[in-house]
């Protein structure tokens, strides 16, 4: 299948030689990548068809800070929620209503606990759909990254980047065997 | 019902099918015809949504005056249907996420059933409050915006204003929640269709590639959302409770209302969850990822939140006698005894009585008791609403204001189209979008699998 989609890639990085090899099940998958860096390998990324737990540790990711963004976003939410009904009830426009005071605060809970929530939501998925580069692709092919059609269906897919001449892909064929690999291939991609 | 794995190995997928098999049979409803089944509900429930479409024009071409509606009575039908689908939509988001927080794998078949079944139900709910308005095109107004009437703000302080941004904020979260965990399922599809099928699908994936740090920040972003959105599923209940608690009404004023009314919706949300899943499961031919074991976990849920709502209905005639206040005292009287006693008790059977058949646990097992009880269920948690709206208004304080309210066809029917619109939507999300979370039931199976191979 043709790269169509090149948005996970920034302009202007070079075409690197890739190989890949396959798995059928998660187990099989995380002990190659354990293997392949233990011999070297650079491995850039493992794609499934579901989260493999355990494979943040495998490949050495650090945590991701999505958290902060969440509490950015309710933090502001918050703000917002509390700032806008202060304004319009004690500042701008102060009504008596119900013989409360303008300041009435326990009747501001609920409207800024609401907006705390879904600032703090929207934050979230912002943060995920910016870091991982989501957003809705007119083309609707595969992006670029991913290497097989299959890994979305049964198929679990470790990329090993060839980083210099001392990468030996004999080597790697020899070990994608032995750990079981249903396929391995090679090929050029812009990463 | 087809016999199950012994109870000390918990098989949520029977059979321990290959992750392609489970690709194909989870995406067949997408990728086949309907079958005759389907076709049968589907025109039935538009049928029903078309009938509510005709009669809510009437209503706003002509006014509510066309519903049952008198100066006693302000609320009827219109609100206690918009109180009954807000309680709908609370089981998704909590199968999804507090399911999700307590890691209870059985979740991973019904979720995304659930949070679906969530939207529309909150759709539904929204619709009665807008009809209510009597002059819907004004809507816009409980909105906080810059206006030429003054410029005079929305009153923050009325709970019917705090239950809009609930509502919404519920709305806009569960949909969030939704989208964001079928984005994988989309990237599924897009991967197995061609055409236009894959353009759509791979619009919606949003580029999905599957990898290692994709899915990192992808469980953690599903995590946090499922921590927000279990306080805000506490909170949206308790709002709309608050348009009752915060009044003067006797039957209204109580303290109790927030615990009750959450527990009343996780209550009837089950019980729409199970008569939708049961459907589903049936017409789809999902026996292999809605097995007993799921129906029989949620039949649990249905018994505890049963007792719950029960208890509150006894805490509500303890307090009604101990508070010594006369008021208080003849609204308990007056709803179980008056002219509407009859909506009490249909009310007490179905959901106190009905669900004390599931400490059996062949009835906890059986497709036909489990499918009857949660309809009852539905039934009593209509007439639980009808009961705290409609009894507590027709007689309170002023007798020479007691009245009494007899819903009109209009009122019926627009009950009945919004089943329709409900059912509609479902079916056709349940024929666009995959109903099981293709990754996370493929993740279930793989732990399943491991635990299987540990075991031996």
């Amino acid at each position: 299948m043709p790269p169509v989609d090149s948005f996970l890639a920034p302009s202007g990085s070079p075409r690197r030689r890739i190989h890949t090899l396959a798995f059928e099940n998660p187990g099989a998958t995380l002990e190659a990548v354990h293997r392949l860096r233990a011999e070297g390998f650079e491995v850039h990324d493992v794609f499934s068809p579901f989260p493999l737990h355990g494979m943040d540790e495998a490949l050495g990711l650090a945590g991701t800070r999505l958290g902060f963004a969440t509490l950015v976003g309710g933090l502001f939410g918050a703000a917002i929620a509390f700032g806008f009904q202060v304004w319009t009830h004690a500042i701008d426009w102060p009504l008596i209503i119900g013989g409360k005071s303008p300041l009435a605060l326990p009747a501001q809970v609920p409207v800024s606990f609401e907006l705390t929530i879904l600032c703090a939501a929207f934050a979230t998925v912002g943060g995920l759909f910016v870091r991982r580069r989501l957003f809705p692709r007119l083309t609707g092919e595969r992006p670029l990254a991913q290497p097989d059609p299959r890994v979305t269906d049964d198929r679990f897919v470790v990329l090993v980047v060839e980083r210099n001449a001392s990468f030996s892909p004999a080597r790697f064929r020899e070990l994608g065997r032995a750990l079981g690999s249903v396929e391995i291939v090679e090929g050029w991609r812009t990463l | 019902m087809s016999a199950v794995a012994a109870p000390d190995v918990e098989t949520l997928v029977l059979g321990e099918p290959g992750y392609g098999t489970m690709t194909s049979e989870i995406a067949a409803p997408m990728e086949t015809r309907p079958g005759a089944g389907w076709l049968a509900i589907f025109l039935v429930s538009l049928a029903a949504l078309l009938l509510g479409v005709a009669l809510i024009t009437y209503t706003i071409a002509t006014g509510i005056g066309v519903w049952g509606l008198n100066r006693t009575i302000g609320w009827g039908y219109d609100i206690t249907n918009f109180v009954f689908w807000v309680g709908i939509g609370h089981a998704g988001t909590l199968i999804s996420a507090i399911l999700l927080l307590f890691r209870q794998r059985w979740r991973t078949s019904i979720a995304r059933a659930a949070e679906g079944m969530t939207i529309f139900a909150v759709v539904c709910a929204a619709l009665f409050p807008l009809i209510h308005m009597g002059r819907p095109w004004l809507a816009f107004w409980v909105f906080p915006y810059p206006n030429t009437r003054g410029p005079i703000s929305v009153n923050f302080r009325s709970p019917l204003l705090w239950d809009v941004f609930a509502v919404a904020t519920y709305f806009t979260v569960s949909l969030i929640f939704w989208y964001v965990g079928m984005i994988p399922d989309f990237g599924t599809m897009r991967d197995r269709s061609k055409g236009l099928k894959q353009r759509v699908y791979g619009f919606l994936s949003l580029g999905w590639d599957g990898g290692a740090r994709t899915w990192q920040r992808y469980e953690k972003a599903c995590l946090l959302l499922a921590g927000l959105a279990t306080p805000l599923v506490v909170s949206v209940h308790t709002i709309v409770s608050f348009d009752f608690a915060t009044s003067i009404i006797p039957g209204w004023h109580t303290t109790i209302f927030p615990p009750y009314f959450v527990a009343g919706a996780v209550f009837s949300g089950f019980a729409m969850v199970i008569t939708l899943l049961l459907i589903t499961r049936f017409a789809l031919h999902l026996e292999r990822y809605i097995t007993a074991v799921h129906l029989e976990k949620m039949a649990k849920v249905l018994l505890t939140t049963g007792m719950i709502v029960g208890f509150a209905y006894s805490t509500e005639l303890f307090i009604a006698w101990y508070s010594d206040n006369p008021f208080e005292r003849f609204t308990f009287l007056n709803r179980a005894f008056g002219p509407y006693a009859w909506a009490y008790w249909v009310m007490v059977f179905c959901n106190v009585v009905t669900p004390q058949i599931f400490w059996s646990k062949r009835a906890r097992r059986s497709v036909p008791i489990l499918f009857a009880a949660a309809i009852l269920v539905n039934v009593g948690m209509w007439f639980e609403r009808f009961n705290i709206i409609v009894i507590s208004l027709h007689r309170d304080y002023l007798p020479s204001s007691w009245s009494h309210y007899t819903p009109t066809l209009v009122e019926v029917g627009i009950l009945v189209g919004s089943f329709g619109l409900f059912f509609t939507c479902f079916l056709l999300f349940v024929r666009l979008a995959p109903v099981i979370a293709f990754h996370e039931v493929k993740h279930t199976v793989a732990e399943q699998m491991e635990a299987a191979h540990a075991a031996r």
